[in-house]
């Protein structure tokens, strides 16, 4: 049993995700993932179930894991009652914790996720807030948002919400004691220190390619090479 | 005979949703793209039905985004999970109720979990003691918000000013229901008809008059994918994963999609106005979309609230053309202003998508 593993078995979700993989491929068979990406689950339960580091390093350290969009649909249709996306979910934790998410292109996309996610959570109280949101960089919101983003007070008065108001409603100003006790539960359950190690390891690789930081972020939050990609 | 089956699987999947007395969470992405969804949802269970729905300005993302974008740990996002449900207790409540599917699935794991590993349960217990000076407590029902509408949809039947039925023909309208994958994919019997062949939407179309049609892809996942919309590198992820649904619905015609995730009704809407943009390609009648709602909308709509207040006019897809359909009557005029009046302006028109 390597090192490696064991350290994956520390994670309540492998042990949760992982019993026995008969390898009969159900899960790649319905895994949106796998048709967008050259992606296949089924590979990653049975790499974990070898127990060999060699392999498991290999994923921690690679694009692959990062494909999954955790929505789960192979939960459901495992006949083993395996999971692989809460597999999927141990193995990033681990690259994270590791450090070793910033040796690929897909892994170190997580430095801007965390930045963004993780800041709104903490400054806001919301994963996702309005404000943040800019129709420059999601065209895809269509011209609606962009008036809407234009007008939020007002759209948002109309809509009956509490855009950053007192009291409750939707999109109302979290109080600053509550979000006091949000970041004491980041800084007690390892929160800030994943943050933290994501940051440092971010702020070396952008040193390492002679980028800003702004520059690292657009090249993390742009690039996109067709290698991922199935039928490439 | 098939219907027969399904019906079989429906009556093994009945989950006990309580009739009242509910502690109210929000979701971050609902509230940011439909708040009026959430406004009308305690609009019809407080005021039109008489139910006791109660919310704290205190309650905080339950961190289920985060989480499932990997930028924070389990233990993080059960502490976050146990601090709303102490304040659950704090006020008196016992029964729990989400407007987000992805909160609904990270409350049913954590609370699995916990009974799982309770070591685990005792470890967040002390982190919520340390960090919030609150009193654990779990609750005794954890309801999706859209379980309740079920729950209450032939009170709302019965108060209803439309049907979704063809104004003029009479004919059943043909939707198509759109599951959240987090609802019940990972623990089929914590949803209403389990994960395969889920009834709570159902359910509702069938009270109000309308006709679900199935189709190939009906379980597949939007495309969401956390991380997969977040970086636009990744977003054909997403935009994919919503062209093989509707390219899968296309040949069974139908007059809308009703959805119970608060991000599915997003990307379903906007995904369609980006196929239209980049491929001239658009699934609804001349040149139209399919118009996506919420189920908080569809209600609405049934018991003749102003499609405006629900706040149909912030979708990408023109829903016009199914509120004639309906019947429903609205101003064009008033669509895009602001309390009182206010003249906002309005949105540009896309080049292919018809959006009046
Ligand atoms: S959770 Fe991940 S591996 Fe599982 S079906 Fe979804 S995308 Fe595929
Ligand atoms: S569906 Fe389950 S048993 Fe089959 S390959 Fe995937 S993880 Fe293994």
């Amino acid at each position: 049993m390597g090192k490696l593993y064991d350290m994956l078995m520390q994670d309540y979700r492998l042990r949760e995700g992982l019993n026995a993989c008969i390898n009969c491929g159900t899960c790649t068979a319905v895994c949106p993932a796998a048709e967008f990406y050259r992606y296949d689950p089924r590979r990653i339960v049975d790499v974990v179930q070898s127990q060999d580091d060699s392999k498991i390093e290999e994923l921690l350290k690679g694009d692959v894991i990062w494909y999954c969009g955790e929505c789960m649909s192979c939960v459901t249709r495992c006949p083993r009652k395996n999971g692989p996306g809460l597999v999927i979910m141990a193995l990033r934790s681990l690259s994270i914790d590791l450090g070793y998410f910033i040796e690929s292109e897909k892994g170190r996309q997580q430095y801007l996720l965390s930045k963004d996610l993780c800041g709104n959570v903490l400054n806001y109280g919301y994963c996702v807030y309005p404000r943040e949101f800019d129709y420059k960089s999601h065209p895809e919101a269509g011209p609606v948002w962009e008036w809407e983003e234009k007008h939020l007070e007002d759209v948002f008065e109309r809509l009956g919400a509490n855009l950053d108001g007192d009291g409750p409603g939707a999109m109302r100003k979290i109080p600053d004691e509550d979000l006091a006790q949000l970041k004491r539960i980041f800084d007690i359950t390892g929160a800030t220190k994943r943050m933290e190690s994501v940051r440092e390891a971010g702020r070396k690789k952008a040193e390492e390619l002679g980028l800003t930081e702004e520059e690292f972020c657009t090249l993390l939050y742009e690039q996109s090479s067709p290698r991922h990609l199935n039928g490439q | 005979m098939i219907y027969e089956g399904k019906r079989k699987i429906w009556s093994d999947y009945q989950k006990e949703i309580p009739d009242d007395h509910y502690f109210y969470v929000r979701s971050c992405i609902r509230q940011s793209f439909f708040p009026a969804s959430e406004a009308a949802f305690l609009n019809i269970t407080r005021n039109i039905l008489g139910r006791d729905v109660f919310e704290t300005e205190h309650h905080t993302t339950c961190g289920g985004i985060a989480y499932h974008s990997d930028t924070i740990p389990q233990e993080t996002v059960m502490t976050i999970v146990a601090r709303q449900f102490a304040l659950m207790h704090k006020h008196g409540y016992e029964n729990y109720v989400c407007s987000c599917i992805t909160s609904f699935g990270v409350y049913i794991e954590t609370l699995e979990t916990w009974r799982t590993f309770p070591e685990l349960e005792a470890k967040i217990a002390d982190n919520l003691r340390k960090t919030c000076n609150l009193e654990f407590a779990k609750p005794r029902f954890v309801v999706h918000a859209s379980d309740l509408i079920y729950k209450l949809r032939e009170e709302i039947a019965a108060k209803a000013k439309y049907k979704l039925v063809n104004a003029k023909t009479g004919e059943p309208l043909k939707v198509v229901e759109h599951i959240g994958c987090h609802y019940s994919k990972m623990f089929p019997s914590k949803g209403v008809g389990g994960a395969e062949y889920p009834y709570v939407l159902t359910g509702m179309i069938e009270a109000w008059g309308g006709e679900i049609v199935d189709y190939p892809e009906r379980r597949h996942c939007c495309g969401f994918g956390f991380r997969q919309y977040f970086i636009k590198g990744n977003r054909g992820y997403s935009l994919s994963n919503t062209h093989k649904k509707f390219e899968s619905m296309e040949p069974y015609e139908p007059d809308f999609i009703i959805t119970n995730c608060p991000g599915c009704p997003y990307f379903l809407d906007r995904w369609q106005y980006v196929i239209a943009e980049s491929e001239g390609k658009t699934y609804g009648k001349d040149g139209h979309g399919i118009p996506v709602l919420t189920y908080e909308e569809v209600a609405g709509l049934v018991l003749g609230f102003d499609p405006w207040d629900l706040g149909l006019q912030t979708h990408q897809v023109a829903v016009e053309p199914l509120l004639d359909k309906l019947g429903i009557p609205y101003d064009k005029e008033k669509k895009f202003l602001g309390a009182g009046g206010k003249d906002l302006g309005r949105p540009a028109l896309p080049s292919c998508l018809k959006c009046m």
